[in-house]
């Protein structure tokens, strides 16, 4: 990145001139991402859908991605430049390991992060935000790790679960009732997988899982054994389980009163 | 005003060959070859924090023999270029091909320039294909020319007697056992034809790996690893060397 601020600073996401305008540009925005730790690593998902206003832009959008072989971003905001960012944090993960030979800590990846958000500042306050979920396995402490940011680039470390976009507040509520300590990867799993159909449920911008269309929620896993993406099976199984007790339930499971 | 003496230019290079020469002879030597399923580098190399191998981008790996600092520069300028390349274009438009060209450019302009000193390092640049007949080896001398491989490279001090040992003996399709073993009695070899142990603790070992399920194929062999597959190519039968090396490389 500092190679490329020399060289061409035009390249980079934040040193975009934008011509003077009014109002809102209209640009897809994609929406919920979700992320739970449980004992041995964490779960980073996302829904599917990009809107455009009041439009469905992309039915099929991938909003998570792998930064490294041990951590993973969840995108939610203005789609293009997001996936932009995700590329150039691909990248300057992979250069830096490359050129030191050793990888960078959890928390040195995050504050990365931090500021490359920070740096779509001027951009965010045009309506074009970036506000990026990012969950990793800190290979130092042993366990997996959630950060969320804020689009000035504000970091903080969330303990058990996180969310972010549009639907983040029903995901939120839904996953505050579902955690508990000890989570399985399995449970763990089906739990973000509940959490982004309560957020469909009440978001018009999240989308629920397809079935006609065979589009389900992109569901990562990243443990000591490294980063891992659920197959099309896997995440359809989940999906299709969750909807057929869904048919008898249509809220969810309950929680006890007290 | 004393006018300075005249030399010829063929003396001049002559002269910046032969310094290039003797510094690359200095260091250790390190072979490069082509088995079943990629790329092996291997090298005697006591630093563990020094290394010789390292890797460029997804499919692409490289090799020095020579000064530490000025390969160590040019690999950091490789990194750089196929990163950029990668980031600008598409992680597939980075090839062997072009970056051993970026390295001849670079190592050719240094060494006919008469304001420096000729780099004393020779490189390989590889990159393994999706079949054994799409991998690329490049061998780039000081001078900057370019050579391209088959089957074995050696570059380092005692590169010619290396490499006419590995010409013999290296077949296509070895195991990584097979070839890790050829590899080291290739690298054990004296200039005066007696024979050295290198101990394990002494070999750096890398591969590049077609096999490999993620993007990067490129993967260091260390510690417990490096020990069963020096074992397995020292093994008798060639079926159960191949097992091992398949079974350890899952790790």
């Amino acid at each position: 990145m500092d190679f490329l601020s020399e060289h061409q600073p035009e390249m980079l996401p934040g040193n975009r001139q934008l011509p003077p305008m009014q109002g809102v540009i209209e640009a897809p925005h994609g929406t919920t991402i979700v992320a739970v730790t449980f004992p041995g690593g964490v779960v980073l998902a996302g829904d599917r859908r990009a809107t455009m206003g009041n439009v469905i832009a992309q039915r099929d959008i991938e909003k998570v991605f792998p930064a490294d072989e041990y951590s993973a971003v969840g995108i939610a905001g203005t789609a293009g430049l997001a996936v932009e960012m995700v590329k150039l944090f691909q990248l300057e993960l992979e250069h830096f390991e490359k050129v030191e030979g050793a990888q960078l800590s959890l928390e040195g990846k995050a504050n990365r992060l931090s500021t490359m958000i920070r740096s779509n500042l001027g951009m965010a306050m045009q309506g074009l935000a970036v506000v990026p979920l990012f969950a990793g396995y800190d290979v130092d402490r042993g366990r997996g790790r959630i950060f969320s940011y804020d689009v000035t680039g504000g970091r903080s470390e969330e303990h058990n679960f996180a969310a972010t976009g549009s639907g983040s507040v029903f995901a939120r509520g839904a996953m505050k009732k579902f955690f508990h300590d000890g989570l399985s990867e399995a449970e763990a799993t089906m739990l973000v997988v509940q959490a982004l159909y309560d957020a469909a449920d009440d978001d018009s911008a999240t989308g629920g899982p397809d079935v006609a269309r065979r589009i389900y929620p992109i569901v990562t896993v990243i443990t000591e054994d490294g980063f891992r993406r659920l197959t099309d099976d896997e995440s359809s199984e989940i999906a299709r389980s969750i909807l057929e007790r869904r048919l008898e339930q249509p809220d969810g499971p309950r929680a006890a009163l007290l | 005003m004393s006018t300075p003496f005249y030399v010829s230019p063929q003396q001049a290079m002559a002269d910046r060959a032969e310094y290039a020469r003797k510094g690359i002879a200095r260091g250790r030597s390190l072979v490069v070859l082509q088995y079943a399923d990629g790329i092996v580098f291997v090298g005697e190399n006591p630093s563990r924090a020094l290394h010789k191998f390292s890797e460029i981008y997804d499919r692409i790996g490289f090799a020095a023999a020579g000064k530490y600092n000025e390969y160590e520069n040019l690999r950091i300028g490789g990194v750089r270029y196929a990163d950029l390349r990668g980031y600008t274009y598409d992680r597939d438009d980075v090839t062997a091909r072009g970056l051993a060209n970026v390295y001849a450019q670079t190592l050719g302009t240094i060494f006919s320039s008469a304001g420096e000193k000729p780099y004393e390092v020779e490189l390989v640049v590889a990159e393994v294909g999706e079949t054994p007949d799409g991998d690329q080896i490049y061998r780039l001398p000081h001078d900057g020319s370019i050579v391209d491989e088959h089957g074995s490279v050696a570059v380092g001090g005692n590169a010619e007697t290396i490499s006419s040992y590995l010409d013999q003996r290296h077949q296509d399709g070895m195991s990584l056992a097979e070839g890790l073993k050829l590899a080291v009695q290739a690298l054990s070899r004296d200039t005066n034809g007696s024979e050295r142990e290198i101990p394990a603790e002494r070999l750096e070992v890398a591969v590049l790996d077609r096999t490999r399920p993620q993007q990067r194929k490129f993967k260091r062999i260390v510690g417990r690893q490096l020990g069963r597959l020096l074992e397995a190519g020292g093994a008798s039968t060639e079926a159960e060397s191949a097992d091992e090396a398949e079974g350890s490389e899952d790790e």
